[in-house]
């Protein structure tokens, strides 16, 4: 029995996973994080990267002629929706499960 | 006799490695076992020397199992990869199948289980011997249909080409029935044949399918020949032949207008790699196409830096228009919208035109 212990006896040490987040976090036109429903364990580096990477693609479609006010991107395991909210944002993210559409 | 199985065996445990590795090499296929402790360390082994297959674990520090996918998907293709773990989470499960992994087993538990996963494995590692086209290019359909016809199989060859798929039914070396999509039969068959890029997947036969086509695979090899070349012949210089069965159609404009009958669409354009672009009524093009490239290439970054898998289509609402944007290789095709659709008619219409692009 002490064989089949060994085979799980990990899972919970070093656990560098990062799962993916439900939630919404909300920027304003400077990008400054002023609300999240994020948990903790999602790092503040990531929730960023996607905020800066959302207002500036707001900021290039108006550039290039088409203004959007909302955006959809659609990753196999997650849902991310951004709505425009005068100059700033709110994200909303949402992991998938298995067979979800 | 087939050389040996490499099989490479990729945990932060050294423990748990050492008793993996004595499981695994009691399989009947006798692999080659190789261990390492570290992503960083499996993947300078898996570029030094070729292996069938990676069972990797996903919980490490540094490294975890995810991030070792990501960059072996990408790097070496054609490899076989499983993830074994005690991260027991629907979620992770999503992302590790999102990258392209074959497999995902919990770690065993009992011995029923510890039996399960050394079949899961043998199978796996089995599949690998009886061929499949996983990351094959310098292989077109007709070679691998006439290999399969010489070779008196019986098996299903799935064929996937974008959001298209299709397959064909062979039995004793005929081919008996093939459907896609909608099409069955030749025209299917036919249809399958059109695709110039795509994978291909050797199913297990399934001696119950029907058989709808009588012509001989030489025949139909022909034929398909035949339509393809006079399809070809219609098309001006420059542009890509359309599928046989839309030839007299698309003959007539270019193949842009062609994506652009769909209701409610206003502008199309396709981005290549170097940024060059083709487009279809946008206003602005120059912009747009380094618009949609600089977009898309930050979203299939952000996801790659997420792990959330593939982007499958980007969508933007706006007050003047709608667009949507998918990619296919190193291509993105953008399309713009009338503001007055729905969500989900703009989200329905691209994907009937991303599979007419895709085809």
């Amino acid at each position: 029995m002490g064989f089949l212990n060994l085979l799980t006896k990990r899972g919970q040490t070093g656990a560098t996973l990062v799962r993916l987040p439900t939630g919404s976090f909300t920027l304003d036109p400077s990008g400054r994080i002023v609300a999240s429903t994020l948990p903790r364990s999602f790092p503040v580096g990531k929730v960023r990267q996607i905020g800066d990477l959302v207002l500036s693609t707001f900021q290039a479609a108006r550039e290039a002629g088409i203004p959007l006010t909302e955006l959809i991107a659609d990753y196999a395991a997650l849902k991310l929706t951004a709505r425009e909210l005068r100059g700033g944002a709110i994200i909303f993210l949402a992991p998938r499960s298995l067979g979800q559409k | 006799m087939s050389a040996r199985h490499k099989v490479l065996l990729l945990d932060d445990d050294q423990d748990l490695l050492e008793l993996y590795r004595e499981m695994l090499a009691r399989l009947p296929s006798q692999p080659e076992i190789h261990t390492a402790t570290s992503g960083a360390r499996a993947i300078s082994l898996l570029e030094s020397e070729p292996f069938s297959l990676l069972i990797s674990d996903l919980n490490m520090p540094k490294m975890d199992g995810l991030q070792v996918l990501t960059i072996v998907r990408r790097k070496f293709p054609q490899l076989r990869t499983a993830v074994m773990t005690s991260v027991v989470d629907a979620q992770f499960r999503t992302r590790a199948y999102a990258m392209g992994i074959d497999l995902f087993l919990e770690k065993p538990n009992t011995s029923q289980e510890i039996t399960f996963f050394l079949d899961c494995i043998e199978s796996l590692l089995g599949r690998e011997l009886d061929g499949g086209f996983r990351g094959v290019q310098s292989k077109s359909l007709v070679d691998i249909i006439q290999l399969e016809c010489l070779s008196q199989s019986s098996s299903v060859l799935k064929v996937t080409n974008g959001a298209l798929s299709g397959k064909i039914w062979f039995n004793n070396g005929d081919v008996i029935d093939a459907e896609s999509q909608d099409l069955g039969g030749e025209a299917a068959f036919r249809k399958i044949l059109s695709w110039k890029t795509g994978n291909f997947e050797i199913l297990p036969a399934d001696p119950e399918r029907p058989r709808t086509i009588f012509n001989s695979y030489q025949g139909l090899l022909l034929e398909s020949a035949q339509a393809l070349d006079e399809a070809q012949a219609q098309v001006p210089e420059g542009e890509s032949a359309p599928s046989p069965e839309a030839a007299p159609v698309l003959a007539a404009e270019s193949p842009l207008a062609a994506l652009a009958r769909f209701n409610g669409v206003e502008f199309v354009m396709t981005v290549r790699a170097g940024g060059k672009f083709d487009s279809w009524s946008a206003e602005n093009p120059e912009q747009i196409s380094q618009w949609v490239r600089q977009t898309m290439q930050r979203f299939r970054a952000l996801g790659d830096g997420l792990q959330a898998g593939q982007l499958s289509q980007l969508e933007g609402l706006g007050p003047q228009c709608h667009v949507a944007l998918v990619s296919k290789a190193d291509n993105d095709l953008c399309v713009g919208f009338h503001r007055s659709l729905s969500q989900d008619l703009v989200r329905e219409t691209m994907s009937k035109i991303a599979t007419k692009w895709a085809s």
